[in-house]
């Protein structure tokens, strides 16, 4: 721990970005699937808002708001998952990582483990819900009927940094369990991805008690729905105080340190699989 | 039977992974809660929204997450082992044994299936009943129709993965053609929307397409929203993609064995 911590973030981050464009190369291998592989991210994320789309030719509103508004929650959380899943995406392999041993190799190299978990094998083509994500957001931002004070517009930009960190303390949390269990990520996924779905509709549309979770347990409520209040200038429809619509960064902060205090023990306490 | 017995030694291969189908149960769960509060949203604004009430669209949720594995909507099942073996160049003792290359993959696919059906398919069906207010059919004639209709869906969607996967002869490696294959199911089978919403012409369209018999289909006859003459067409329509879509496969087939060359040694 001699090293500055500013040193030791920046060499990491170097690190990072060698073993993610040495992957990005290697995807590029097999150019025909890589391709399709990147168009078909785009499409495969888009197809939840053409969902709402089509469901708009029979409704006006879902849970009080409008196509666009939904359209500013959606693309939002796409952003967020989308540049979470990018670089930290990697990290639910982590349970298969130990049971082939090649996560005992990575402790043994200059680099901080999860890095080295989440670089390899970067894959590029999820750029392509971060792509289709800024779209329907940018188509939102023109059609929301807001007026875009300073205050408004730092909202939105602490919204997207926010939301992407706590979908990666997520990601990191759900992962480090996989130091218990060696195996499993799918549960994590309802996490994570199910936090993404829930966060696509405005969530007027559930029972009280599942937003009270939204908010205080799995705290995916602070990625889009509280910013978003602010932004739209909407009262709370559940009568929370309206602090909570500016709390996104105190979220942001206590996910990442959980994640990273999990991460921390989970690596303190690993002994190898032993195979 | 031959393919009987293929078909019992694939039902028990996929139940090896106990861990994993429960952790897939709990996906599907989570996700069938998430849908259903959606389309409840929907039928609050529009009560008849796409001729289903709120209870046929709730029911709609829950069944649909009870195909994804059973038809294999995202893929996967006994065709992803061709398009590997056709990677590594193992297909060629496929291709040589004396039985129905089609047939003994097929046969793998409805065990597999049978399988997801009695877990994938049961378990969150009785967590959704638990959770929400669901429509069952009164008689057992309705149950053995869905259980025909999703037979065929499976067919379908075995028919349509085995085209994906034969693209590996050409391109090697099926994962892009199988992601861009993917979407197309997941959008036109009614798992991401039920096709009934699709506005004017676009309904009838999607409802005629072949992925609709992997989702809609089945629940459609669940639900009793086809009944008598339409369910006969709806089984119709699914057992001719059915044929289609073999035909296509033996067709594909045969050309790539002409170019299919075995290495020496």
């Amino acid at each position: 721990m001699a090293e500055p911590l500013a040193a030791r973030l920046a060499w990491n981050t170097r690190a990072f970005l060698m073993l993610a464009g040495m992957w990005v190369r290697v995807s590029w291998t097999y150019r025909a699937s890589f391709l399709l592989m990147t168009l078909a991210s785009v499409v495969i994320t888009g197809i939840d808002f053409v969902a709402i789309m089509v469901m708009f030719t029979n409704v006006d509103s879902l849970g009080g708001f409008g196509l666009r508004d939904i359209a500013f929650l959606y693309g939002a959380t796409a952003v967020c998952l989308g540049l979470a899943d990018l670089v930290v995406g990697n990290v639910e392999r982590l349970g298969r990582r130990i049971r082939l041993g090649s996560f005992d190799a990575m402790m043994v190299r200059p680099v901080g483990v999860l890095v080295q978990v989440c670089a390899d094998e970067f894959a590029i083509r999820r750029l392509g819900r971060v792509a289709q994500g800024s779209l329907v957001l940018a188509w939102a931002i023109t059609r929301v009927d807001v007026d875009w004070d300073p205050a408004r517009v730092l909202v939105t930009v602490g919204m997207l940094v926010c939301g992407t960190l706590i979908f990666t303390g997520i990601f990191v949390l759900g992962a480090s369990f996989q130091f218990l269990t060696t195996e499993g990520s799918e549960v994590a996924n309802a996490f994570t991805y199910g936090g993404n779905a829930m966060t696509q509709y405005p969530l007027t549309i559930y029972p009280r008690e599942v937003v009270r979770a939204l908010t205080f347990l799995v705290p995916v409520a602070f990625v889009n729905w509280y910013p978003t209040l602010f932004v739209l200038d909407i009262p709370d429809p559940f009568g929370l105080p309206a602090a909570l619509q500016l709390a996104s960064p105190v979220a942001a902060v206590v996910v990442c340190a959980l994640a990273a205090l999990a991460w921390r023990t989970g690596v303190r306490r690993y002994r190898s699989t032993g195979s | 039977m031959l393919y009987v017995a293929v078909a019992l030694r694939s039902f028990r291969r996929y139940s090896t992974y106990t861990a994993a189908t429960l952790a897939g149960i709990f996906t599907n769960s989570v996700f069938g809660v998430i849908i259903s509060f959606t389309y409840i949203a929907v039928w609050k604004e529009n009560p008849t929204a796409g001729g289903y009430d709120v209870t046929d669209a709730v029911t709609f949720c829950w069944l649909a997450q009870a195909m994804i594995m059973t038809v294999a909507v995202w893929g996967g099942g006994t065709t992803d082992d061709v398009a590997d073996r056709i990677r590594t160049g193992d297909i060629v003792i496929d291709l040589y044994r004396p039985v129905s290359f089609l047939g003994w993959y097929l046969a793998g696919d409805l065990g597999r299936s049978a399988y997801h059906l009695l877990t994938r398919g049961l378990a969150p069906t009785v967590v959704g009943a638990l959770l929400f207010d669901l429509r069952f059919p009164d008689s057992p004639a309705t149950y053995l129709l869905f259980l025909v209709s999703v037979a065929l869906g499976v067919v379908v969607s075995f028919g349509i993965r085995m085209l994906v996967a034969c693209t590996a002869f050409w391109l090697l490696d099926q994962t892009g053609v199988l992601s861009l294959a993917m979407v197309c199911a997941v959008f036109f089978s009614g798992l991401a929307v039920p096709l009934v919403l699709f506005p004017g012409w676009t309904r009838d369209l999607v409802l005629a397409l072949p992925w609709a018999a992997l989702v809609q289909t089945p629940i459609d006859l669940w639900l009793g929203h086809s009944t008598g003459v339409e369910a006969v067409a709806g089984l119709g329509l699914q057992a001719t993609w059915a044929a289609v879509l073999l035909l296509g496969c033996g067709l594909v087939l045969r050309v790539a064995d002409r170019r299919l060359v075995v290495q020496g040694g």
